[in-house]
């Protein structure tokens, strides 16, 4: 285990300091102890974050607390297993997800005009789209790591069955927001695997084409007023445009320097809706203006950037493919829900990672990482 | 997994590696995106939404001011402000009107009534997130269940206000009229001018008829402000700066709650009006029309049913008789046209005349005829007056000429609106040549003139205007111009005289003849209100007057049976007491009274008993 990891080498080679030994030792138990920190560092500014998007709820913010521990204790079993396991159980993952996915369909329990929940007797209640947002990509990056490199045509179709079935599924749920991100994460790993070019550029050109068509055959009436609520959020001010008008009112009156912690008063008198969940970034803008959200974008990009670092240096291939979608799908979260509420994307239903409240969210994410680590710690001699 | 053996490992890194920077690099630029999105908010738009995240949660909102209560002469309260508790709805926080409605229904009740009205408010002058009212009057129960329930009503509360109460009723409806809900017509009046917008900013009532508009301006009161910080709910978080608003002038008037409570009382199911000036002063004292309604009933918006039920009565109870009801004097005229007939000197209290009981002008075969057809006999002045002979008038007028009386009768305030404060008072009718070459587009004849010399034809005058007639008649010709304003807070002192000169007789020594001559109407044994005489307990003048509702033809019997109770003749009755040194004035008209000694002249007195009385009677 202790012959292949360059770094390692390089540091090992002049001083051995504290960090490094425990670095070492925390590799041993298949944690990346860079990754782990930045990833508690945003936990604890999750924390803080929510105190304030809560309305000062410490109800709230030791339930998310109580989130949090349950996922680190999640990433850190997930990352004891290999990657070999993972390439086992992910088809059956897969079938599991995908037969529950169904089951919504067909037998769901709905919320705001969407069925998204299944509730079986014996198990709680929960959302098969959440299992096939890990499943999926595991699954692709199984299929993908098994073809040759770069992946052959046939090889993307079938790929691309993989992908479109759940997609479809979700879509029909309806819910627009989470069926893009899981094709993008299964498309990602296609990206990673080597799809040329050409495929790709295709590809857009084939997605912008569909938009239109989207438009009158696919979208629901809810989801074409976000859209429009988007190109024009005053034409409803108190009513779909509300959110959108709050918010950026919430994140422009914070300036440079902002408001102070506790001190919004868009956030704290309840102006901005949604202040723990989806548009909780606000919060953290009015209050700590625009010094806050930089600070929060690059604690995001030293998270993706050590993810892909991580993935680059992953042994097996099924590894690199899984960590690096997992690791774009993060950052497609994070601009997803920053440009949805600060007004250049329409409103999807998105939380922003490890900061907006919710356990179903916290735990996947967190197990997310868990694979990224299994994948890179684990080493075949 | 044959493909492994096949593999080139570190051509599949470098795949891998050149993909991954690609996207790290791609990654990069999208965050930098969203930092140049952030910070063109943060930054470039700072100014524009720092204001608006203040306008959200900075709300200047005006208070109303408390509106000014009205007292009568003696101070007992006649128009007072009451809280009442208001079911209010803030449109835009309900999440599903119809279900909260329907809940609010079943919890305190709300009247179909109710929802229109709701309804209709929601239509006009609202600002964003002004509540709007759904019920008045809440009880303490109905608060209660609100409360209880609030958390399954957004947008729901219980308001407080106070609401104008008129705790005499019906007693002064007519004169105190009432203050209602600003209509739109009126906000539009009241937006064109931005000094009154922002008086009324945050006003909801305003005086819609009687002493509550005259005064309206002086009972208003001057708006506050305050600046409040607000949460999204529009619940105040904290006052930051207050105005406190300054209410309205309290008004004192000269009316006098016992003597129209006894109006009230002595005109019970009849249609009529009663009117009493203090001679010395012009102070109404009196001003009732009966019958009346409850002013009550208008304050926060008087329901359909209640409405066209007194709009669809019969007596008319919206209707006021006392400054809008417009009747022929008929007999009250005399003692005025014989003012006018000695004054132009063609006649005096010595001269006779010889009464057949008809009246014939030159060349003209028609009969005027004496209410007594037998006739009068030899007939003065003070006769005529006692026994309201009308041969004698039709003689003096038409000697004196339309021309001498109209301007006379001018001078006593008919055909105008002489009230100081009553501004829609009706101006009656005083005809003369042009007025008939412009109206009626005809001559005047000399018939005419025989008719106005008894007080009928073309001549109205409102009991108002009898009343005022006959106060200035009692104080020899000084004008003392008619008011309901006693005292104010600002204008004690200074309330004009009106634009009316007094009244000079070339012989002023005519004034005590004529006050005896109408002492002699009550006193005399012929006088016409001889049945006053039993409860005489001060020297009263007055004169009685019967007005033709109908056109009798000039043969036909007057014959009270046969014709329906509307038909029957109007009683008229004014006087002033006591003789000597008159302080009170009055006039009452009784519709359908039939005979003025019978009805309309108790009436007067026992209002004179009790206001010369007082605490004795």
């Amino acid at each position: 285990m202790a012959n292949t990891d360059f770094s390692r080498t390089m540091g090992s080679g002049h001083h051995q300091h504290g960090f490094d030994r425990s670095r070492a030792w925390f590799e041993r138990m298949h944690i990346d102890l860079i990754l782990f920190l930045l990833i508690l560092l945003l936990a604890g500014c999750g924390l803080l974050i929510l105190y304030s998007g809560s309305g000062q709820d410490m109800t709230m913010v030791k339930r998310q607390a109580l989130h949090f521990l349950i996922g680190f204790i999640v990433l850190i079993v997930v990352a004891q297993f290999p990657p070999r396991f993972y390439q086992t159980v992910a088809p059956w993952a897969f079938a599991i997800g995908v037969i529950a996915l169904i089951g919504v369909l067909v037998m769901g329990v709905g919320a705001k005009g969407a069925q998204r929940w299944l509730e079986l007797p014996g198990l709680p209640r929960f959302q098969p789209s959440e299992l096939v947002k890990l499943a999926l990509p595991l699954t692709v990056a199984w299929y993908m790591s098994t073809r040759p490199v770069p992946p052959r045509f046939f090889d993307l179709i079938k790929a691309m069955i993989i992908i479109g079935l759940p997609t479809i599924l979700i879509l029909k749920q309806p819910d627009l927001g989470t069926s893009i991100l899981i094709s993008a994460s299964g498309i990602l790993v296609l990206f990673f695997a080597g799809m040329s070019w050409a495929l790709i550029l295709s590809m857009i050109g084939i997605v912008a084409a569909c938009a239109p068509l989207m438009w009158f055959f696919v979208m629901r009436e809810y989801q074409k007023q976000r859209v429009l609520t988007f190109l024009n959020p005053e034409s409803d001010p108190l009513g779909s445009g509300w959110n959108i008008i709050q918010s950026k009112t919430a994140i422009g009156s914070g300036g440079i320097d902002g408001k102070g912690f506790l001190q919004g008063t868009q956030s704290q008198l309840e102006f901005l809706p949604e202040s723990h969940t989806d548009f909780i970034i606000a919060v953290l803008a009015e209050e700590l203006g625009l010094i806050g959200v930089l600070a929060l974008l690059i604690l995001y990009f030293l998270i993706i950037m050590r993810c892909l670092y991580l993935s680059s240096r992953c042994e097996t291939l099924f590894g690199r493919l899984l960590s690096g979608s997992l690791a774009v799908t993060f950052f497609i979260y994070v601009f997803v829900n920053i440009g949805m509420v600060s007004g250049i994307l329409p409103v999807v239903g998105v939380p922003l990672p490890l900061v907006s409240y919710g356990g179903t969210s916290v735990v996947s994410l967190l197990t997310a990482f868990g694979l990224i680590m299994s994948m890179y710690t684990h080493r075949q001699n | 997994m044959w493909e492994h053996s096949f593999r080139d490992k570190s051509a599949e890194r470098r795949l891998f590696r050149s993909r991954a920077l690609t996207l790290a690099i791609f990654i990069f630029l999208m965050l930098c995106i969203l930092a140049w999105r952030m910070a063109y908010l943060q930054i470039n738009l700072y100014e524009k939404y720092k204001d608006l995240s203040e306008n959200n949660r900075i709300q200047l909102r005006p208070i109303a001011p408390n509106r000014g209560l009205i007292y009568d002469r003696n101070g007992i309260l006649l128009a007072e402000n009451i809280p009442s508790y208001s079911l209010t709805l803030v449109p835009e926080r309900v999440r599903d009107m119809e279900q909260t409605i329907a809940f609010l229904d079943q919890l305190i009740g709300i009247s179909e009534r109710d929802r229109e009205q709701f309804e209709k408010r929601q239509g006009f002058r609202r600002r964003p997130f002004e509540p709007v009212v759904l019920r008045h009057q809440l009880s303490e129960d109905d608060i209660a269940k609100v409360m209880v329930n609030r958390f399954y009503l957004p947008g729901v509360d219980v308001e407080a206000q106070l609401v104008r109460h008129y705790p005499q009723g019906e007693t002064f409806a007519h004169v105190l009229g009432y203050v209602g809900r600003i209509n739109q017509q009126e906000q539009a009046t009241l937006d064109t001018d931005p000094e009154t917008k922002r008086r009324y900013s945050a006003t909801q009532f305003i005086g819609k008829l009687g002493v509550e508009r005259r005064y309206e301006q002086d009972l208003h009161g001057e708006v506050g402000y305050q600046k409040v910080e607000t949460n999204a709910r529009g619940r105040v978080i904290q006052i930051i700066e207050r105005q406190d608003p300054v209410p309205g002038q309290d008004i004192s008037l000269h009316l006098d709650s016992r003597l129209q409570k006894l109006a009230e009382k002595e005109m019970k199911g009849m249609r009529g009006a009663l009117v009493a000036i203090e001679v010395a002063t012009g102070g109404i004292i009196s001003l009732y029309s009966n019958p009346s309604f409850d002013p009550n009933l208008f304050v926060t918006g008087i329901s359909h049913k209640d409405y066209s039920s007194l709009r669809d009565n019969p007596d008319l109870p919206l209707f006021d008789r006392a400054i809008r009801g417009q009747y022929p004097p008929a007999s009250t005229l005399k003692p005025f046209v014989g003012l006018a007939a000695l004054n132009s000197g063609i006649t005096s209290w010595n001269e006779s005349i010889d009464d057949p009981g008809w009246y014939q002008l030159e060349n003209d075969e028609r009969l005027y005829r004496d209410w007594k057809r037998s006739g009068h006999g030899k007939v003065n002045l003070q006769r005529a007056i006692v026994e309201s002979c009308d041969t004698y008038f039709y003689d003096v007028a038409v000697r004196a000429g339309i021309d001498n009386i109209s301007p006379f009768l001018a001078q006593f305030g008919f055909g105008r609106n002489m009230t100081l404060d009553i501004s829609n008072a009706l101006p009656g009718l005083l005809p003369d040549r042009d007025w008939k070459r412009a109206k009626r587009k005809s001559f005047w004849y000399a018939g005419d003139t025989v008719n106005l010399g008894i007080g009928q034809g073309f001549m109205l005058v409102t009991p108002m205007q009898l009343a005022t007639a006959t106060a200035v008649l009692a104080n020899r010709g000084q004008w003392q111009v008619p008011r309901l304003i006693l005292a104010h807070n600002d204008i004690a002192d200074e309330i004009p005289h009106g634009d009316i000169a007094d009244i000079q007789l070339k012989n002023p020594q005519d004034w005590e003849q004529m006050y005896h001559a109408m002492e002699q109407v009550i006193s005399g044994s012929r006088g016409t209100a001889r049945r006053l005489l039993s409860k005489l307990r001060y020297p009263i003048a007055g004169k009685t007057g019967t007005a033709q509702v109908v056109g009798i033809k000039q043969d036909e019997e007057y014959d009270s049976e046969s014709l329906r109770e509307r038909w029957r003749d109007h009683a008229l009755f004014i006087a002033f007491a006591p003789v000597e040194k008159p302080e009170i004035a009055i006039a009452v008209v009784i519709e359908n009274g039939e005979s003025a000694g019978r009805t309309a002249g108790p009436i007067a007195q026992s209002i004179i008993n009790e206001y010369l009385g007082g605490a004795e009677g």
